[in-house]
């Protein structure tokens, strides 16, 4: 921060940052050609408006949502319907992996169950999570809750299953025993892997919402692109998309920082399992 | 510099032995007839340890020489109580142990530390683990820490350290809780020459000091000879015990001693062992 401000020189920063991070400058190069030649698309060839919107309605839309307390609303929802479902998937995957993670009878009986569960399409079995529990909130949490569950379990027992021998030597050798060998070791060697885990499934989690929505419900932004869809208002179509994605990538961002706080002394896994 | 390294430790270590437990020459620990066969993948038999007898003093520095796969490690595994014996006894204190026991500190090829711990968590973790008197016990682990040349590094992490250092904290925490029996395998195997030498001489400083038993197993017949009170020879196939060679030199021990004659006839006689069965790696 500091030494950002003390160069004087605009372009010189440019370069600088040219040289040490060129990806950064390009991706915004490539930002600006793609939605540039987008509009200059939608302008010069007349592009109806309920097929293809220019990003500028797009934006223009954005910034109406943004100002509507309706929208707000609906973002909210879904929001809060993410978040819930997340936490309560994840907790449970948490939960479920340290308890089947700790005994490999319990994991070779219950793996063939989670797989099976997981090969269901949950897109498929929302209609009838909907029927269960109706359409509020609490269907969407649930759905979004079996979506973000698999990712965390999956990597929860991998990671639990990672720690080296000679650590476990370690701790066996001075007397501890298996909850101490759990806390000590098992648990820090399995964290990279869990947050692998929690950043997939913060990710789903937010499609689980939408697909909850899509299925049956009275609020939520997935409600709202189809009320849109359903009026041919494109631009509001898209800019929810806009939403969503800068949703789905703030909650991917915060879930990195955590990472590198609490997992500090380590790159983030590269042997990652995904599930969706 | 040693001598106040020397009274900071004095200050915070509990007595290094208690004499009236035991007095100079009184056995630690006894094994007696140790077998351990090893079940393949295919099933075949490894016949790793055949009759091992020994016995090592309070306070002695015991060395163990011999081939790979002659048995070493699985010898060490047994003590420290992560390996299962398949014959034979073991005492520590005449009380027979099965299993991972309180009064031993290990020290591993690799120094295995825990990465998500500082130097001085995992000087600390014997002591957690044990559930001894932490604050007590954190004085004697910088004490330590101090005594191997790592004041200041306490609240670092280990992937700052070097691998030489890294073996040292190791060492600490093998020493941490005080325990009669310092079990070593291959301690100095992964560092380089220069660093080998000097972790001998602190080694010997630091046994000096704190009057542990010490059995060591190293590959290297001269740090076999220049560590050890004893040297116990094995051989492979199936691994046993085939000579307890006992080393009377002067300590402390000095590295100009490698060169004198008769550190020079130690070696030599250990050589002859290995030039017979196929040599040493
Ligand atoms: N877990 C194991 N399963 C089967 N055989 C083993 C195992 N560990 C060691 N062995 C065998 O036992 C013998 C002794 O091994 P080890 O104690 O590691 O020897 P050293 O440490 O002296 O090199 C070797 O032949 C080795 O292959
Ligand atoms: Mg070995």
């Amino acid at each position: 921060m500091d030494d950002v401000r003390t160069v004087p020189n605009t372009s010189r920063r440019f370069v600088d940052i040219l040289h040490e991070r060129p990806e950064v400058i390009l991706s915004i190069l490539l930002f600006i050609v793609l939605i540039g030649g987008w509009e200059l698309v939608v302008r010069v060839f007349d592009v109806p408006k309920i097929i293809v919107p220019a990003p500028s309605a797009v934006i223009v839309s954005l910034i109406d949502g943004l100002r509507s307390p309706n929208f707000l609303y609906h973002f909210w929802v879904t929001f809060f319907e993410t978040m819930v479902g997340f936490g309560l998937g994840a907790s449970i995957g948490l939960l479920l992996g340290g308890i089947i993670g700790q005994f490999p009878l319990l994991e070779r009986t219950l793996y063939p169950y989670v797989v099976a569960f997981q090969t269901i399409p949950k897109v498929a079995v929302a209609p009838i999570i909907v029927i269960w529990f109706g359409y509020g909130i609490s269907s969407k949490v649930v759905i979004t809750a079996t979506i973000a569950f698999f990712p965390v379990l999956a990597n929860t027992i991998v990671g639990l299953r990672a720690t080296p021998l000679d650590q476990l030597e370690l701790l066996v050798a001075y007397t501890a025993n298996r909850w101490q060998t759990f806390w000590k070791v098992k648990v820090p060697q399995a964290l990279p892997y869990i947050f692998v885990g929690l950043d997939v499934a913060i990710v789903l989690a937010v499609i689980g919402a939408i697909v909850g929505e899509f299925v049956g419900a009275q609020a939520g932004l997935g409600y709202l692109i189809m009320q849109r869809n359903f009026s041919m208002d494109m631009a509001g179509t898209f800019a929810i998309l806009v939403v969503l994605s800068i949703m789905g990538m703030a909650l991917h961002g915060i879930m990195q920082m955590i990472q590198r706080r609490i997992v500090f002394w380590m790159e983030p896994a590269e042997d990652r399992v995904m599930g969706a | 510099m040693t001598a106040t390294i020397a009274r900071v430790e004095r200050r915070y270590a509990p007595p290094p032995f208690n004499p009236t437990v035991s007095a100079d020459g009184e056995v630690l620990i006894e094994i007696n007839g140790l077998n351990k066969i090893y079940h393949g993948r295919d099933g075949a038999a490894i016949h790793a340890l055949s009759g091992i007898n020994l016995s090592v003093a309070d306070g002695e520095f015991v060395t163990i020489v011999g081939p790979s796969g002659c048995g070493k490690s699985t010898l060490l595994k047994i003590l420290t109580g992560t390996l299962r014996k398949t014959a034979g006894r073991i005492t520590i204190r005449d009380r027979e142990i099965d299993g991972p026991s309180r009064d031993l500190g290990i020290v591993f090829q690799a120094p295995v530390l825990l990465p998500w711990r500082t130097i001085l968590e995992n000087v600390m973790l014997p002591i957690e683990v044990q559930r001894l008197d932490a604050p007590k016990f954190r004085e004697r682990a910088r004490a330590l820490l101090r005594l191997v040349g790592l004041q200041g590094f306490e609240d670092k992490y280990p992937g700052e350290l070097s691998g030489g250092m890294q073996q040292r904290v190791g060492i600490c925490r093998a020493l941490v809780h005080d325990p009669a029996l310092l079990l070593m395998d291959e301690p100095f195997g992964a560092l380089d020459a220069m660093t080998r030498e000097q972790m001998n001489l602190e080694l010997l400083r630091i046994w000096q000091e704190n009057r542990k038993t010490v059995m060591l197993v190293t590959h290297s017949i001269p740090e076999a000879v220049f560590l050890a009170d004893r040297v116990v020879v094995m051989s492979p196939r199936p691994g046993r015990i085939t000579d307890v060679i006992e080393v009377d030199l002067p300590r402390p021990r000095a590295l100009s001693m490698i060169n004198s004659t008769a550190f020079g006839h130690y070696v030599e006689i250990i050589r002859t062992h290995f030039t017979a069965s196929g040599g040493i790696d």
